[in-house]
C-alpha cells in the first residue's frame, strides 16, 4: 500500500472514531424524550396525570408507533407529551391520575399486585380503594404497573375496557387509576418502570419498550 | 570472561559476586515483611470481610493466596531492581557479558518452586470452593455442600427486571421487597430468575450466585454480626441493571422473629394471591394465568407468554 493510500486510510479511520464519538455523545445530550415540568406546586401539591396506550399514532410516536406507551400531559399547555420524564418538587404530595387505555396484562410476580408506597397504602380504582389486586384472577384486572423501587412505591394500573392503539387517546373509554405519594427530600432523579413484561414481540415481554425512555420507564427527577 | 580455574571475573578483573545469595539476602526481608503485612494488617480488611461465615472464608483464603503469592512478586521486583543496580552500563565498559547456555540447577530450582505453588494452590482452591468458602457462590440445585446442624432458614431470592423479592416458606411463604436475616442462624438461598439472567450480590455476606429463570440456584451462608448488607445484580440485565440494589438488614433472632410475625399479618392479602411456593417458577405453568387469560380475551398475549407467531427479536 502506498504512503499516500496508509495516510487516507488513517485520516478515514480517525474521522470515523471522532464521528462515531461525537454521535454517541450528542444523541446522549440531546436525544431522547422531553421532560414535563410540575415544579410549580400549588398549596404543597402537584397534579400528575399520565396515560398508557397499546399502540400510538405514527404520527405522534414515528420511533415505534407498536409500542405500548405511557404519555404525561404537560400542565402548561394541557396536551399529552410523549414522554416518561418528569419533574416535581421535593417534600411534595403528587397526585397521580392515570388513565388506562391499554388492555390487561397480568403481572408475572404476584408480588407487583399489591399498592405500596402511596399515601394511605391504597389506590382507587374508579373511586374504590384497592389494596390488593390479584392481577391474574380479578375481579380488577390490571394492565402496567407504576413503580418507583428506591421510594417501595408500586401501584398496578386497573386495566381498560377497550384497547385504544392511536394514542395519546381522548375517548372516554378508559379506566382511572388514582393515588398520591410524597415526594423525597433529596434532589435527584429517581427511576420508575413498569413490572409487567409488556414488550409485545420481544422475548418474554422484555425489551423494547421496558428498556427504553419514552415508553414503559423513565425517570422522576425531583428539585428542591 | 571465564579464567582457566572456571570463576568469573568482571571487566577490572576482580571475581564476580555471588549474585544469587545476594539476591536472595535482599528479597528474604522484602517477602518477610510484605507477608506479615498482608496478614496482619491488610488482610482483616480484606474484601468481602468478616460479616458471614462464608465471607470469613473467602477473606482466608485471599490472604492465603496473597501470602503466596506476595513473595513471588517480591523476587521479581527485586531481581529487576538488582540487575538494574548492579548490572547497569557503566562508562568505558564496552564488553559483552559471558555467553550463558542455560544452567541446569537454576531452571530445576524455577519449575519446582513455581509448579508446587501453582499446584497446591489449585488444590487448595478447589478444597476452599468445595467447602464453606464456595459455598456462597451457588452449588445449583445438588449443593455438594451443606451446613450441619439442622435444617437452615429458607429465603427464596426472586430475580426480576429490575428489582429483588425476597420469598420466606417457612413462614407461611410471603413475599417482601425486604431482606431481612437472624445473626447467628445458618441460611439457605434458593436463587431464581422471572425472566433474564441476573446474579444476586449480597457483599458483605459472601454471597453471589447466579439467578436463573427456572434454576434453583442454592447459597449457604451463616451471618456471624449484625449490620447492612448491600444487594446487588452482578450480571448485566438490562437498562436498569446498575440500579438492581437492595440494603438488607442481618438482626438478632428475636429481631428477626418479630419481623416475621408482623410481615406475615401484614402481608397475609397478597400471601393468599401468590402462587404456591416452589423452587422456580414458569409463568407458563402458573395455572392462574389461564384465568387472566380466559377473562381477557387474550390468546397468549401479555406477561410475556407471547404465542409462535410474534418473533422472538424483531
Amino acid at each position: 500500500m502506498s504512503l499516500a493510500a496508509r495516510v487516507t486510510t488513517l485520516i478515514v479511520a480517525v474521522l470515523a472514531v471522532v464521528g462515531g464519538v461525537i454521535f454517541v455523545v450528542a444523541h446522549y445530550l440531546l436525544g431522547g424524550p422531553p421532560t414535563v415540568d410540575f415544579a410549580a406546586a400549588t398549596s404543597g401539591q402537584v397534579n400528575v396525570t399520565m396515560q398508557t396506550d397499546a399502540s400510538s399514532d405514527p404520527a405522534t410516536v414515528p420511533d415505534h408507533p407498536t409500542w405500548v406507551s405511557y404519555f404525561i400531559k404537560s400542565p402548561a399547555s394541557g396536551s399529552w407529551v410523549h414522554t416518561t420524564l418528569f419533574q416535581v418538587p421535593a417534600h411534595t404530595r403528587v397526585n397521580v391520575t392515570i388513565l388506562g387505555y391499554d388492555g390487561s396484562t397480568p403481572v408475572r410476580n404476584q408480588v407487583w399486585g399489591q399498592v405500596s408506597g402511596t399515601t394511605g397504602g391504597v389506590a382507587d380504582y374508579g373511586g374504590k380503594p384497592v389494596k390488593t389486586v390479584n392481577g391474574w384472577n380479578g375481579p380488577y384486572l390490571i394492565q402496567h404497573t407504576f413503580a418507583i423501587p428506591s421510594l417501595n412505591l408500586s401501584v398496578p394500573v386497573e386495566a381498560g375496557p377497550a384497547t385504544c392503539t392511536t394514542g395519546p387517546c381522548t375517548n372516554n373509554q378508559h379506566s382511572t387509576t388514582t393515588f398520591s405519594f410524597m415526594t423525597p427530600a433529596q434532589p435527584g432523579a429517581y427511576r420508575w418502570q413498569c413490572f409487567v413484561p409488556c414488550g409485545l414481540s420481544y422475548l418474554d415481554g422484555n425489551g423494547g419498550p421496558m428498556q427504553t425512555f419514552g415508553y414503559m420507564t423513565g425517570n422522576m427527577q425531583v428539585v428542591s | 570472561m571465564p579464567a582457566a580455574d572456571g570463576t568469573v571475573a568482571d571487566g577490572a578483573g576482580r571475581p564476580e559476586p555471588n549474585h544469587g545469595l545476594r539476591i536472595f539476602l535482599l528479597w528474604l526481608p522484602v517477602a518477610l515483611v510484605a507477608d506479615l503485612l498482608i496478614w496482619f494488617v491488610w488482610g482483616p480488611h480484606l474484601p468481602p470481610g468478616a460479616m458471614s461465615t462464608s465471607a470469613a472464608t473467602q477473606q482466608s483464603a485471599i490472604k492465603i493466596m496473597s501470602v503466596m503469592a506476595a513473595p513471588v512478586m517480591a523476587l521479581v521486583l527485586v531481581y529487576g531492581a538488582y540487575a538494574l543496580v548492579v548490572w547497569r552500563h557503566r562508562e568505558g565498559d564496552d564488553e559483552d557479558g559471558p555467553p550463558i547456555h542455560g544452567n541446569t540447577r537454576v531452571s530445576v530450582t524455577w519449575i519446582g518452586v513455581t509448579s508446587v505453588i501453582v499446584l497446591s494452590l489449585a488444590v487448595f482452591g478447589t478444597v476452599e470452593l468445595a467447602g464453606p468458602a464456595g459455598a456462597g457462590a451457588g452449588e445449583g440445585n445438588t449443593p455438594i455442600w451443606r451446613p450441619s446442624g439442622g435444617t437452615p432458614l429458607q429465603v427464596q431470592v426472586i430475580g426480576q427486571q429490575w428489582r429483588w423479592t425476597y420469598r420466606y416458606p417457612q413462614f407461611g411463604g410471603f413475599e417482601t421487597t425486604s431482606l431481612m436475616l437472624p445473626v447467628g442462624e445458618n441460611v439457605q438461598f434458593n436463587i431464581t430468575s422471572l425472566d433474564v439472567i441476573h446474579s444476586f450480590w449480597a457483599y458483605q455476606l459472601g454471597v453471589k450466585a447466579d439467578a436463573n429463570p427456572d434454576i434453583n440456584n442454592v447459597a449457604y451462608t451463616k451471618p456471624e454480626h449484625t449490620g447492612q448488607v448491600q444487594v446487588r445484580c452482578a450480571e448485566l440485565c438490562g437498562l436498569w441493571h446498575a440500579d438492581m440494589t437492595t440494603v438488607g438488614q442481618v438482626v438478632s433472632l428475636s429481631a428477626f422473629n418479630a419481623w416475621t410475625a408482623t410481615a406475615r399479618t401484614q402481608l397475609a392479602a397478597l400471601t393468599k394471591e401468590l402462587p404456591p411456593y416452589t423452587l422456580t417458577y414458569d409463568p407458563n405453568a402458573v395455572a392462574q394465568l389461564g384465568k387472566v387469560f380466559q377473562k381477557a380475551g387474550l390468546s397468549g398475549a401479555g406477561g410475556g407468554f407471547y404465542g409462535s407467531q410474534y418473533p422472538v427479536q424483531p
